[in-house]
C-alpha cells in the first residue's frame, strides 16, 4: 500500500520519480521554480503531465505511457491541496467550508457538519465556526484551511508552503498543529524553512531544476548535503569536488583539506568514500576566519576571495566571499575594514571540514 | 481598492475635473431639456393610456423574458470563454460580442432571415405550426440577440478576476464539476451576474431597431416602449416626451437599485472582489 509517481512534464522541464509509504511524511525544498508546485499540481490532478504513472494504493492516478492513457479527475483523487493562501470559500462560514469536502463526497448535511465540527476542534477553531473567512485572521483563516483539508479524509495530504503566508506569531501555532496532524498522515509539504522539514517531515527531497538533486532522511541531508541548495539551509558552507585522501579536489583544481567523518550517521549509512570517487567539503561559517594576508599553513585551508556582501546575523557579521560564507564579530570586521569588493583570505582547520561522498 | 485610500491623495489634475463635467453635462443635459418639455399637467392621462400601459407592460414582460434567456446561454457561453482553451475561441469571442457593435436593424435582418417563414429555421418551424416573427417571441428574441455580449462581457471578466484557484481548491477536496460550478464557481462571481443581468435587462428595454425589423409594431404583441414612443412622436409630442421620461425612470430605476458597488465585508482581498472586473471589462 503506497503511492509511486514518475512524471515528466516537457514544456517545464520536469522529471521526477517519487515513492511514499503509508504515514509517510516527506519535504520538498528548492529554489524558487524548481518544479515544486508542479509536484503537487501533477499529484492534484491540476496539471497534466506529458508522460508518467502514478498510483496511491493501488488506484491509478494517471497512466499516460503506452497506448491507452489512464487520467482520473482531481476530484477521485483523494489528494487534498492546502496552498499558501488558505483559499477558504469567502460565500460560506468556516464550518460550511470544513463540511465543503464531505458535502461533496455524499455525506447528508447534518453528519458533515458534525464531522466539520469534530475537525475545527482538531484544530483549536471551534469558536470560529460561525464567522466568514473574512473576519478571520491569517493564522486562524489557514487553520480552518488545515481542517477543510482534512475533513475531506484525503489519502494524501498536499501542503504548498502552508505556512509562507503567515506572520511570525502565526507560523509556529500552525507548525505545532500540523505536527500533530499529520503525524502518521501520508503528506507531501512544500517548504522554504528547514524549521519544517525538520519538524514535520520524516524524509526530504531537494529539487533543482525540475529534477531530486538530493533525498534522504531529514538529519541525514542536513546534516551531510550534498547540494548548495540543502547546505544553504543547514548554514553551511558547500565545495564539491573529487575525493583525495586528505580531502577533496575541486574542479578548479585547488585541494580542500578535510577530515572524513567516520561517524556513523544516526540511520546507520556510513560516510566513508574511496578516493576518486565525487565528494563535497562542508563546514559552518563560523569555523571560517578572515585575515587579510595569506596565513597558510597545514593543516589548514586558505582561499583568496573577494568580498560581495556583508550583512548583520544574529549577533555576527556575515561575510559573503567566493561563494562562501564566513560569521565574524562586528568588532573583528570593523578593525578588518572589511568592505565589498575588497580581497581577504578565508582560512578554515582542516578539522573543522568534514569531508563526504557525494 | 484599498479603502485606507479614501480621501487621501488621488493624482487627479485639476483640469481632468472640467472635461469630466462636461461629459457628464453632454449625458445630463438632454435629459434635462426633455424633462423641460414635458407637459405636467397632463403627464399622468398622458402615461395611463391604454396603449402606454400596453407598452409599458410588454416592455417589461419581454425584457425579464430575454434576461432570463441571457443568462441561460450566457452564463454557459461565458464560462467557456473565460476557463477552457480551445481552437477559435477568439472567434467565438468576436462573434458572440458582434450584437454590441452592429447596427441593431442589422440584427432584426439576420433574425428574419433565420426564424422568419423563409427563414433557415422558420421553414421547419413553421411546419412544426410554430410562427415566430412578428410574434411576442420575436421581440424576446431580438432583445436577447442584442442583450447577450452585455452578460457575457460582464461574467467572462468577472470569471477571469476570480480566477479558477477556488475551483481547484474545490475539486481536490472531492467536487464533482457541477458541485464546483453550483457551490463555488457561480457564488463567487455572483456580483458581476448580477450587473450583467442587470445591463442585459437595461439592453432589452431600450431595443428598437432589431424588433422593429423582426417582430413589427403590433399593438399589445410587439409594440414594446420604444416603439411606442417612436410612433408617438409622429402624432403627440406630448406623449412621446412624457412616455420617454417614464422610460428613463424605469431605466434608471432599475440600474440604480440593482447595480451598486459592493460594499459587505467579504472584499478584503483582490481575489473576492470580483464584481469590479466585470464593469471595468464593460467599460473598455
Amino acid at each position: 500500500m503506497t503511492f509511486h509517481m514518475q512524471a515528466t512534464v516537457g514544456a517545464r522541464g520536469f522529471d521526477v520519480g517519487l515513492n511514499l509509504a503509508p504515514g509517510e511524511t516527506v519535504a520538498v525544498l528548492g529554489p524558487n521554480g524548481a518544479g515544486k508546485s508542479t509536484l503537487l499540481n501533477v499529484i492534484a490532478g491540476l496539471l497534466r503531465p506529458d508522460t508518467g504513472r502514478a498510483e496511491i494504493d493501488g488506484k491509478v492516478l494517471f497512466d499516460l505511457d503506452g497506448g491507452a492513457t489512464t487520467w482520473t479527475a482531481p476530484h477521485r483523487r483523494g489528494t487534498a491541496l492546502l496552498a499558501q493562501e488558505p483559499l477558504l470559500f469567502p460565500h460560506l462560514s468556516a464550518l460550511e467550508n470544513v463540511a465543503f469536502g464531505p458535502r461533496s463526497t455524499g455525506t447528508a448535511r447534518k453528519a458533515a457538519r458534525e464531522s466539520a465540527r469534530t475537525w475545527l476542534a482538531a484544530v483549536d477553531a471551534a469558536d470560529l465556526e460561525a464567522r466568514r473567512p473574512a473576519e478571520l485572521s491569517g493564522g486562524q483563516a489557514q487553520r480552518v484551511a488545515v481542517a477543510r483539508a482534512l475533513a475531506a479524509n484525503p489519502e494524501m495530504l498536499l501542503l504548498d508552503e502552508p505556512m509562507a503566508a503567515l506572520d511570525i506569531h502565526a507560523a509556529p501555532l500552525l507548525r505545532r498543529l500540523l505536527k500533530k496532524v499529520l503525524a502518521g498522515r501520508r503528506a507531501i509539504i512544500i517548504t522554504h524553512d528547514v524549521l519544517d522539514a525538520l519538524m514535520l517531515a520524516d524524509r526530504v527531497i531537494v529539487l533543482e531544476e525540475g529534477r531530486i538533486a538530493e533525498e534522504g532522511p531529514t538529519r541525514q541531508v542536513l546534516q551531510r548535503p550534498r547540494s548548495r541548495f540543502a547546505a544553504g539551509l543547514a548554514g553551511l558552507n558547500l565545495i564539491s569536488g573529487i575525493l583525495t585522501a586528505t580531502g577533496i579536489r575541486t574542479a578548479e583544481g585547488s585541494e580542500v583539506a578535510g577530515h572524513q567523518d567516520e561517524q556513523a550517521l544516526p540511520d546507520g549509512t556510513g560516510p566513508a568514500g574511496t578516493a576518486g570517487q565525487p565528494g563535497v567539503a562542508a563546514f559552518p561559517p563560523s569555523a571560517v576566519s578572515v585575515f587579510l594576508t595569506d596565513a597558510h599553513g597545514s593543516p589548514r585551508n586558505s582561499f583568496a576571495v573577494t568580498v560581495t556582501d556583508l550583512e548583520q546575523h544574529g549577533d555576527q557579521i556575515r561575510v559573503r566571499a567566493g561563494g562562501m560564507s564566513a560569521d565574524i564579530t562586528p568588532a573583528a570586521s570593523a578593525d578588518l575594514g572589511l568592505a565589498p569588493g575588497m580581497t581577504v583570505y578565508f582560512v578554515i582547520k582542516a578539522a573543522a571540514v568534514a569531508v563526504y561522498p557525494a | 481598492m484599498d479603502q485606507a485610500n479614501v480621501g487621501g491623495y488621488h493624482g487627479i489634475p485639476r483640469w481632468i475635473y472640467a472635461i469630466a463635467a462636461a461629459g457628464g453635462l453632454f449625458v445630463l443635459l438632454p435629459l434635462a431639456a426633455m424633462a423641460a418639455r414635458v407637459n405636467w399637467p397632463q403627464f399622468i392621462p398622458l402615461v395611463t393610456s391604454e396603449s402606454s400601459l400596453t407598452a409599458l407592460g410588454l416592455s417589461l414582460r419581454t425584457s425579464a423574458a430575454s434576461t432570463a434567456l441571457c443568462i441561460v446561454f450566457g452564463v454557459p457561453l461565458a464560462l467557456v470563454l473565460a476557463r477552457s482553451n480551445f481552437r477559435g475561441q477568439r472567434l467565438l469571442r468576436a462573434f458572440v460580442l458582434l450584437p454590441l457593435v452592429l447596427p441593431p436593424v442589422v440584427g432584426g435582418i439576420a433574425l428574419l432571415y433565420t426564424f422568419g417563414r423563409q427563414g433557415l429555421l422558420g421553414r421547419s418551424l413553421e411546419a412544426a405550426g410554430l410562427q415566430i416573427a412578428f410574434s411576442t417571441t420575436a421581440v424576446v428574441l431580438a432583445q436577447t440577440f442584442v442583450a447577450l455580449p452585455f452578460l457575457v462581457v460582464s461574467l467572462e471578466g468577472a470569471l477571469r478576476t476570480a480566477g479558477g484557484r477556488y475551483e481547484a481548491v474545490a475539486a481536490t477536496l472531492g467536487a464533482r464539476p457541477t458541485t464546483v460550478l453550483r457551490r463555488v464557481t457561480v457564488p463567487l462571481v455572483l456580483p458581476g451576474l448580477a450587473s450583467g443581468a442587470v445591463l442585459s435587462f437595461a439592453r432589452s428595454l431600450g431595443e428598437f431597431g432589431a424588433t422593429l425589423t423582426f417582430a413589427g409594431s403590433l399593438q399589445g404583441v410587439t409594440r414594446t416602449l420604444p416603439l411606442e414612443i417612436y410612433l408617438q412622436r409622429e402624432t403627440d409630442a406630448d406623449a412621446a416626451v412624457a412616455l420617454s421620461l417614464v422610460l428613463v425612470a424605469v431605466a434608471v430605476t432599475v440600474v440604480g437599485l440593482t447595480y451598486r458597488r459592493p460594499t459587505h465585508p467579504g472584499q478584503r482581498s483582490a481575489r473576492t472582489g470580483s464584481a469590479d472586473g466585470g464593469w471595468n471589462e464593460v467599460a473598455r
